[in-house]
């Protein structure tokens, strides 16, 4: 959800908070005592546990804290150099996660995390999501939103708080970014930092540009065509038998075939 | 730390740093022309690594064959890569240009992948560039001293390019005014196409330099070192050829001499050139040889 021009490339740095944040309180003692291997865990990683809601709440939370947190630096600066700033905190959260061996297991990650997550679940979440998100945009915040979105100069003249908006947008963002990272980890049931890597950003914003940006319904059907374009493509990594010659297995080429599509689609279709 | 380690040390960083400002040069230039963050340049990078490994263990060219053959090869991909990806573009959001850049990016690393294997190849490094020299007491690889200088050699063929030629001054009046340049009846096109190719020309000279460091190529080499090449180029003050050069030398020292002194911290390298990034940007926005957008380029 990204509700201004100025987009932020940071969502993998929030998702990886909300993912560590589950994992670490979904995870049994037991299992924890067990998988850091690089260095021993701090007394309190071992004495965190609660039940899943719990989680995934605390994981906005914290999300939501840390974009408050880092919206006074990064809403000093406007447009590519906004995507620039966030894109280097996402980053340094990814080095944070691998240098901290105590909380996080370092590369190796977490193993084990219940798997609490399913359909109904992530769906359910979603479906909240969006109607909260709704809420916002229908309010008086969501006015102003969009009129910091529309034009920024024009928003100040009338006397919006534009940093106000920006924040409550960057921080909403962040807090569903942090409890879809949760719902995350409890649906892979692990997790290392390599997955919040910068892939993991330029995937959702393919999804949210090609939905159309500033759209709350464009996003879900963003979704919606990537992640179900990409999975209908699997056929391609397989051997295929083209026009008589046999291909072997090819893993990756879906991929190959997803970005010219991309590239083609944007170049010729718009 | 004794002296001569410290030179060393900075030795070292010289070599890093000349390797990013090559590579940081592409993306400042297209980001002056076009305002494009080119996310697939780190991946032309790669690619000019993968044709100087092809051209020396599959052609059996010689090392400096094989670099022509890179540079060839990588400015016609870049120039290729504008040609199909960004040319229809021209017109639409700034952000569809992003997305097609990182479809580019995409496709490189996914096609080399599936084509030649995730597994890192041994890259064949000549063995004059091997020789350690010394030089006022410093003991250093050949490479180290190539690298450099040859990065000072293709800078000032920039900037002579960039203000003594015609077509430097067309690629200077574009990044001014792009309205204007049509005016004048320059063709904006071919000269966006231009710039492509020098830069991921300069990529190909940082890419094979790369493999020769580490010996190794693989289709993943160029996304890290891209972006830390453009976070140089910001630092440095993007649209401005000196000022990439400036920030990719500052972010090789960093991480050369930073590592030197308090090995400790090695685990966060890769983080220095960002946070370098954010803490310029929230003092000086316009980067240290600060181009003001809306007066001058380059």
């Amino acid at each position: 959800m990204v509700s201004q021009v100025s987009f932020s490339l940071e969502p993998n740095g929030f998702v990886a908070i909300g993912a560590y944040v589950t994992a670490l309180l979904l995870i049994s003692p037991d299992a924890k005592s067990y998988q850091y291997a690089i260095a021993d865990p701090y007394p309190f990683v071992m004495t965190l546990q609660s039940n899943f809601v719990v989680a995934l709440l605390l994981s906005g939370f914290l999300a939501a804290l840390l974009a408050l947190v880092l919206s006074f630096p990064v809403f000093r600066v406007r447009g590519d150099y906004l995507a620039i700033v966030t894109l280097g905190f996402g980053f340094i959260i990814k080095i944070l996660a691998i240098n901290h061996p105590e909380v996080t297991n370092g590369s190796l990650g977490l193993n084990d995390i219940p798997e609490f997550s399913n359909l109904y679940w992530t769906g359910g979440l979603a479906i909240v999501a969006v109607v909260v998100v709704l809420n916002i945009v229908n309010s008086k915040f969501g006015r102003a939103m969009k009129a910091v979105r529309d034009d920024e100069d024009a928003a100040i003249a009338m006397g919006v708080n534009t940093f106000k908006a920006k924040t409550l947008a960057f921080c909403t963002s962040a807090f569903f970014e942090g409890v879809g990272g949760g719902l995350l980890a409890a649906l892979l049931t692990s997790i290392s930092p390599d997955l919040f890597d910068f892939f993991f950003t330029f995937q959702l914003l393919i999804i949210i540009v090609l939905g159309g940006l500033g759209s709350t319904t464009g996003a879900i059907i963003g979704t919606v065509l990537v992640m179900g374009g990409s999975e209908w493509m699997r056929f391609l990594d397989e051997p295929m038998n083209l026009f008589g010659y046999e291909t072997t297995a090819m893993p990756g080429m879906r991929m190959v075939v997803f970005s010219l599509v991309l590239i083609f689609y944007y170049a010729f279709c718009s | 730390m004794d002296l001569t380690m410290f030179m060393q040390q900075m030795v070292n960083g010289f070599s890093l740093g000349s390797m990013y400002a090559l590579i940081a040069i592409g993306y400042t230039m297209v980001y002056g022309v076009l305002r494009l963050i080119n996310f697939a340049h780190g991946d032309i990078m790669m690619v000019g690594g993968f044709l100087g490994f092809f051209g020396m263990e599959v052609l059996g060219l010689p090392f400096v064959a094989a670099v022509l053959l890179a540079i060839v090869g990588a400015a016609l991909l870049g120039m290729a890569s504008d040609r199909v990806a960004y040319r229809p573009l021209r017109e639409a959001p700034k952000i569809s240009l992003l997305i097609t850049a990182i479809g580019v990016s995409f496709f490189l690393e996914n096609a080399f992948n599936v084509f030649f294997g995730g597994v890192p190849r041994a890259f064949p490094v000549p063995a004059y560039l091997e020789v350690m020299v010394e030089f006022f007491g410093l003991m250093m690889p050949m490479s180290a001293v190539i690298v450099p200088i040859m990065t000072a050699f293709l800078l000032s063929v920039i900037l002579w390019i960039l203000f003594k030629t015609k077509y430097g001054m067309a690629i200077r009046a574009l990044a001014f005014d792009v309205g204007t340049v049509n005016l004048m009846g320059i063709d904006a096109n071919r000269v966006i196409t231009l710039v492509f190719g020098m830069g991921s020309a300069l990529a190909a000279v940082g890419g094979i330099f790369w493999a020769v460091n580490y010996p190794s190529v693989e289709p993943m080499m160029g996304v890290l070192v891209g972006l830390k090449a453009f976070a140089a180029a910001v630092v440095g003050g993007i649209g401005s050829v000196g000022g990439a050069v400036l920030g990719g030398l500052i972010i090789g020292f960093t991480e050369v001499v930073v590592i030197a002194f308090f090995p400790e911290l090695g685990g966060y390298k890769d983080a220095f050139a960002f946070i370098f990034l954010i803490l310029i940007l929230l003092f000086k926005p316009t980067g240290i040889l600060g181009i003001d957008f809306e007066k001058s380029r380059f």
